[in-house]
């Protein structure tokens, strides 16, 4: 029984520490800009993809390099993702600011765009668009030091962009022609891919009867070592005083002189940056395909619901609660309690799959919500929107 | 004494203004549908384009939900992203009634494949017409309900609104998906091969009926709508929308407008459910998907929120594109639709419709060499000093 509990209470805490890694990002721009980026998902599928691309790169420098390219891939997948994240941030959401519901919509605009990007793009694919941005921005950034560019603005996007648009389109045509295979061939395509552990995170740690994996040791020291991280930074750093302060209240924040501009796009790129190395742990526990993103967003997003915008702390909290109580109903690891009456067996075990687990799981996030609407740790303050 | 004389003379008129007759609206609308009925189908046969037909059909009863979808955000703000769940359920019922039509004593035909010999208890109900018909909106409306009453209860909006309607919505799907014993789990139920009213389900007769029962619909649901959003409700809605701590403030009760719109939406959105099914001939839990949830949101975002004429032109515009689009790129189709929510949301937030707001009318008169049409107060230019001011510029 206590075996039972420890290997459980182990397996619970191992799904936690992917949902708290891939939640940590999404609960701390949520916190300090009230959005909810849908496209996080996507930035932690594109992690893993990064994961697999060094692997690959690793792969062919030989041995000593490709036992240790997991903490290459680790630093790569958060240089990627903070990037497209900042990218993101100062492209779209920066404009959307006090609306939330519409940040909602154009990021998960974003994600549909990731999706299709990872399972089309080609050499081909990549000259097309570069061509296009090329053409297109350039010849914009040229026209707009004339001084009458603002009459003459409208005309120029008119005539630039269909231009540039079939520029491009053709001369993309024409390189799949002449290079056929070479370029047309998707670099990832629609199946999955996979990466392998390195060789030292292979088997287990037995403990009695049950072996604890070391990739999901593995992730849980991620995880810590993240948390402390995050810690320190927000806790100990100019930049993270200014990130709580913002927080806090945002109005006031600038009277003070915080560039709250910066503040944004540097917790947007950490943000992103969490959801890349996420992306390295989720390609260690199995096949990335272009929809891996989709299957964490919901869980994290309840991660966030529950744990509330307040502290860490809650993050840490709802995580762990979330994936211990996944594990528990799931593998119906109480069954043998219920032993006694075999109607509570018969639900008890109606209700022990993954997928139903998460339907107990939900049922008890909605009455959890009726006595903490705000989470376990809200935001305290006077606003009216309680 | 004064006073009372001087506050009885300020006595605002009572006389009911002049109401705007709703009757050109009634006479477009009838038109409209009496169009859809009898000259589109007849108009795409011509063209040799004959199975666009089941696609107008399909579409039209999308549009349905894309009323709820409207009333729900466009009126009230609140966006939700679970309206698959009511889809799917009414989408369900009738499937299961469907499912039903068999000799006495036999069930049907998957339950052999999971060893289920008796029919599961809540299938029963469903063998009655009556019952399926009133269950395909009813219980959307009451699930939309409770977990309404359970969300708004504690002023739980915004944005965590709209990601507990999407858990909820996983929930559903996983439960769909998972219970093969009782609904047949990811294959979905097949409605085409059923038999209804003597004919099968898939026969152009019944499939005539379908198409005409969606425009129907669509036509009431229009009309429904407008009701509803024309009235005090409909301008608590918006308040609601627009500031709700305010609305609290003047002495309602926010909680109960959003639990009823809501519900509402949600029956709109279980009779698209059942008129989606009957013409495409299966239901699977794949209307669950997240995807096809937050797509409803684009249809209306796409035509116009809070114009219930954007919301279903949204439906037939974006529904329409994306055949045409996937039929010919499938690969483009998902990259357009990203675009298209940054697009609408970024550049057109009010939609196709706002293209044809007033100071785009303006522009256009102006551009024509019209005189500009200026009515800043409506009620200015009923008032009869001020019009006698006009005439007579000079005192």
């Amino acid at each position: 029984m206590l075996a039972n509990l420890l290997e459980g209470l182990f397996n619970g805490i191992s799904i936690g520490a992917v949902l708290l890694l891939a939640a940590l990002g999404l609960a701390i721009v949520f916190g300090l800009m009230g959005v909810i980026n849908m496209a996080h998902g996507e930035l932690i599928m594109l992690g893993a993809y990064t994961t697999f691309v060094v692997q690959n790169v690793f792969k062919g420098l030989g041995s000593p390099w490709s036992d240790f390219y997991i903490l290459f891939a680790l630093i790569a997948a958060f240089i990627v993702t903070a990037l497209v994240g900042v990218l993101l941030e100062r492209t779209v959401i920066r404009f959307l600011y006090g609306r939330p519901l519409e940040t909602l919509l154009a990021t998960w605009g974003v994600s549909l765009i990731l999706q299709q990007f990872i399972r089309s793009v080609s050499g081909q694919f990549v000259i097309g668009v570069g061509l296009f941005c090329a053409l297109f921005f350039g010849a914009i950034a040229i026209i707009s030091r004339r001084a009458d560019y603002e009459r003459i603005q409208a005309w120029a996007m008119a005539i630039l962009l269909p231009l540039s648009a079939a520029i491009a389109f053709f001369s993309s045509k024409i390189a799949g022609d002449a290079f056929k295979l070479a370029v047309t061939k998707p670099w990832f395509g629609t199946q999955g891919v996979d990466v392998t552990a390195p060789k030292w995170l292979r088997g287990g740690l037995s403990l009695g009867t049950s072996t604890l994996p070391y990739t999901r040791l593995f992730i849980i020291a991620l995880t810590i070592v993240c948390l402390l991280g995050i810690y320190w930074f927000l806790n100990k750093t100019v930049w993270g005083l200014r990130i709580r302060s913002v927080t806090q209240n945002r109005g006031m924040s600038a009277c003070l002189g915080i560039p709250t501009q910066k503040v944004d796009a540097i917790t947007f790129a950490i943000g992103s940056g969490l959801a890349g190395v996420a992306g390295v742990a989720v390609a260690l526990l199995g096949s990335v395909s272009s929809n891996t993103g989709q299957a964490y967003i919901v869980d994290t997003f309840m991660v966030v619901v529950i744990g509330g915008v307040g502290k860490l702390v809650g993050s840490i909290m709802a995580a762990g609660a979330i994936g211990i109580l996944s594990y528990v109903i799931g593998s119906n690891a109480f069954g043998p309690l219920f032993s006694g009456s075999p109607f509570m067996t018969s639900v008890v075990e109606f209700f022990a799959t993954a997928s139903m687990a998460k339907v107990v799981v939900f049922a008890l996030i909605v009455v959890f919500l009726q006595f903490r609407p705000a989470g376990l740790f809200p935001q305290k303050g006077r606003t009216v929107e309680a | 004494m004064t006073a009372v004389e001087t506050k009885s003379q300020i006595q605002p008129d009572l006389t009911p203004r002049k109401r705007k007759s709703l009757l050109p609206e009634i006479i477009t609308v009838a038109a409209l549908a009496l169009v859809f009925i009898f000259l589109a189908p007849a108009l795409l046969n011509l063209m040799g384009q004959g199975s666009r037909v089941n696609q107008l059909g399909r579409f039209l009863a999308l549009a349905i939900a894309a009323l709820g979808i409207d009333l729900i955000w466009g009126y009230t703000g609140m966006l939700s992203l679970g309206h698959g769940i009511f889809f799917a359920l009414g989408g369900y019922a009738l499937a299961m009634h469907l499912q039903l039509q068999l000799p006495a004593g036999q069930i049907p035909d998957f339950f052999n494949l999971y060893g289920v010999t008796e029919l599961p208890l809540f299938w029963q109900p469903f063998y009655s017409l009556p019952f399926t018909v009133a269950a395909i909106f009813i219980i959307p409306t009451v699930v939309a309900a409770i977990l309404g009453y359970l969300v708004f209860r504690n002023r739980i909006r915004g944005v965590y609104f709209s990601i507990l309607t999407q858990a909820a919505l996983i929930v559903f799907f996983n439960f769909f998906n998972g219970q093969q014993k009782l609904i047949n789990g990811t294959n979905g139920l097949k409605t085409d091969t059923a038999q209804f009213f003597g004919a099968l389900v898939s026969d152009p007769r019944n499939q005539t009926v379908f198409f005409v029962l969606s425009v129907v619909f669509l036509a009431l649901g229009y009309a429904f709508c407008r009701w509803l959003t024309s009235g005090r409700l409909g301008r608590l809605l918006v308040a609601i929308r627009d500031d709700e701590p305010r609305v609290r403030f003047s002495g309602y009760d926010p909680t109960w407008y959003k639990v009823f719109v809501f519900a509402v939406s949600a029956g709109l959105a279980g009779i698209a459910g059942a008129l989606y099914t009957v013409q495409s001939g299966i239901i699977t839990p794949k209307a669950m998907d997240i995807a096809f949830s937050i797509e409803m949101v684009i249809w209306v975002a796409v035509g116009g929120r809070a114009t219930l004429v954007g919301a279903a032109l949204g439906a037939l515009i974006v529904n329409f594109a994306k055949t045409l689009l996937s039929e010919q790129y499938p690969e483009f189709w998902l990259f357009f639709q990203g675009a298209l929510f940054l697009l609408v949301v970024t550049v057109l937030p009010s939609g196709f419709l706002g293209l044809l707001s007033a100071e785009n009318v303006l522009w256009l008169r102006s551009r024509l060499g019209l005189p500009p049409k200026l009515s800043t107060y409506p009620s200015l230019e009923e008032d009869l000093e001020v019009q006698h001011e006009r005439k007579n510029p000079r005192n």
